[in-house]
């Protein structure tokens, strides 16, 4: 994985802090032409890797590099699916049952609905495996080496203790897709034991790593010792503490940690995205 | 060792069951619910002991507590059984669909010296927190004016009916978004005595609200503007927001920001006079396990600790819910008698 990898919270409004700023970026990036205008000037600045949601809208960037070839060929996207706030919604509308049926492509699981009858475990893996697929259609042709299932839904089965669903996940993205699967989560040290547990090794898990204790489930020391002592590779994510923390201080901490092979950054401004590039690639050479 | 079961395994029951699955002082002794394909993935897939009948699972399980997430309209029935019972509660909001049966079942819990909370989230978050802080301390002055809105993208077409488009199953904004301000607005400020020029708008559901404005007076005086829809796709996910204006300052506050402007220096420790922001990530307490959010976690904590004789019962009891079921049905009386 490349160190430093480019993250898609400001195209999607997503703000942690600021109810009127995520507005702000909602109007910034209203049009899928904007997007893709700062990707590019984040390709100039040497970043070559797009970490993003499967949001509809990143269509268009799929559209863009496949059109592209000769200016996108070293640019990779490592999708994580799913987009939470569309099943969130379609959930509370249709509930669980309706979201699946609604969701899953082909109709076979309407006449099983029809029939009343429980699934069998293979059924379950069968949703799931098509539920991936509906969610790398957009990426066909595009280079998605790392696959991540994002942290609402890894986190959830890791509290009902579904290791064998996130095994599933696992095993499906590296037989299907050839790439690699990735966990996103807000409690590394909890999922790192299952992954373990699980028989999965070195696995890739994207946290909350900050210095301000922000979204570490368990806390700051209880994370640091997991980075210390598991064998895992951790892509860093939320570093500024959701805008918390000044941007060096945040970036030396995250630096200064064993085995953070990457470290996941968003902005919307080509001066943000330098500065952020640069003062990591400083403190690397460190 | 707390042994805690769930009734109502949907969006917030397997939520809450995923915090509680990961909780160290908590047993998950036994989930219920009805759906094939939800209890289908916990039996194969989970340790918990499913069930399909509720009075089953008690008899057999016998929990100290129990997690009722089934719909609004199943509460009372279910939630007397468990007090009968002599367990503990955590129900989802809204709490009752009538407020005298969520005044009886708040009797009760109280009569047997029952654990008793509603989900009613927004009191674990950093910045409300803040602002009940900021105002039981004096420093606004006297309030004369407070404004509570949410906004979200629930209902943004015509479509087919579920439960939350039936009006007596618990359905609709006012019953489901505006629930959740109400009852804030109770928590910071009091609970709300009158509703006046209420304004029900049906949008795109065919039988259920979906935005909800209204003109309140609250217990102890204060007026203000309940401003909800639920039909607002300008917005990604539920916002929720308090305005509060008082003689001495004023507070803005949403789950994520917390803005206050004060007009003097010294009233209150870590606020200078003129603006002050924080936001969340310096007001949130860390919790064990996180999903969706540290309010979730945080309010099963709360929970778990009462049941267990740890921590205080004083955050979103039935008591402090039956009154925003009170509020509910003041809101929808008053928009029927409109001119």
């Amino acid at each position: 994985m490349d160190r430093i990898l480019y993250g898609d919270n400001q195209f999607f409004a997503v703000n942690h802090i600021s109810d009127a700023k995520s507005m702000e970026q909602s109007m910034k990036f209203k049009e899928d032409k904007a997007i893709m205008a700062t990707l590019d000037q984040a390709i100039e600045s040497g970043i070559n890797t797009f970490m993003c949601t499967t949001h509809d809208r990143i269509a268009f960037v799929c559209d863009s590099v496949r059109a592209n070839p000769e200016k996108y060929k070293d640019f990779k996207i490592y999708p994580c699916m799913p987009y939470a706030h569309k099943y969130a919604n379609a959930v509370t509308e249709l509930g669980i049952q309706g979201t699946i049926k609604q969701y899953v492509p082909g109709n076979f699981f309407g006449s099983m609905f029809k029939g009343g009858k429980a699934l069998v475990s293979k059924d379950y893996l069968a949703i799931m495996e098509l539920l991936v697929d509906a969610e790398m259609k957009m990426f066909e042709g595009v280079k998605t080496p790392v696959i991540f299932l994002q942290n609402v839904i890894t986190d959830l089965l890791l509290g009902l203790g579904m290791g064998e669903i996130l095994k599933g996940f696992h095993d499906y993205v590296l037989k299907k897709y050839d790439a690699e699967p990735g966990f996103i989560t807000m409690n590394l040290p909890k999922l790192a034991d299952t992954l373990d547990a699980l028989g999965i090794e070195n696995p890739i898990i994207c946290a909350s790593i900050n210095s301000a204790n922000f979204r570490m489930s368990g806390g700051k020391e209880l994370y640091e010792e997991t980075l210390r002592n598991k064998k895992i590779r951790v892509i860093a994510m939320q570093v500024l503490g959701g805008g918390a923390i000044p941007p060096k201080e945040a970036l030396g901490y995250v630096c200064s940690l064993p085995n953070i092979e990457s470290i996941l950054f968003g902005a919307s401004s080509k001066r943000n995205i330098d500065n952020t590039v640069s003062t990591i690639k400083e403190f690397d050479s460190q | 060792m707390l042994k805690v079961a769930l009734v109502g395994a949907g969006k917030m029951g397997l939520s809450h069951l995923s915090i509680l699955g990961a909780h160290p002082d908590v047993e998950v002794v036994g989930v219920c619910d009805t759906s094939l394909i939800v209890m289908g993935a916990l039996k194969k897939y989970t340790k918990f002991s499913c069930y399909k009948k509720f009075k089953k699972m008690l008899d057999i399980e016998k929990p100290d507590a129990v997690i009722v997430a089934v719909p609004t309209k199943l509460h009372y029935e279910m939630i007397k059984e468990l007090l009968e019972r002599k367990i503990h509660v955590f129900a989802e909001k809204p709490f009752c669909l009538n407020p005298e049966q969520g005044k009886e079942l708040a009797q009760m819990a109280e009569n047997y010296d029952l654990v008793n909370q509603v989900g009613y989230h927004n009191k674990f978050i950093g910045t409300f927190k803040e602002v009940k802080r900021i105002i039981d301390s004096g420093a606004l002055g006297d309030i004369y004016h407070f404004t509570g809105e949410a906004y979200g993208p629930v209902v943004v077409k015509k479509k087919d009916s579920t439960w939350r488009s039936n009006p007596a199953d618990g359905g609709g904004c006012l019953m489901d978004y505006a629930s959740h301000v109400i009852d804030l607005l109770g928590h910071l400020i009091s609970p709300v005595q009158s509703a006046e020029g209420t304004l029900l708008k049906s949008i795109y559901s065919q039988y259920v609200d979906d935005a909800v404005y209204s003109l309140l007076k609250l217990d102890t005086g204060e007026t203000g503007v309940l401003s909800v829809n639920w039909s607002d796709d300008t917005y990604r996910k539920m916002s929720t927001s308090v305005s509060i204006t008082g003689t001495e300052g004023k507070i803005i506050s949403d789950a994520s920001e917390l803005k206050v402007f004060i007009k003097k220096d010294g009233v209150l420790e870590g606020y200078t006079k003129g603006w002050n922001v924080k936001y969340v990530t310096q007001l949130t307490d860390q919790v064990d396990f996180y999903l969706r959010g540290e309010e979730y976690s945080a309010q099963l904590d709360y929970f778990v600790n009462a049941a267990l004789k740890k921590g205080p019962n004083e955050i979103n009891t039935f008591k402090s819910a039956a009154l925003t079921d009170n509020a509910i049905a003041l809101i929808k009386n008053n928009s029927k008698t409109k001119a």
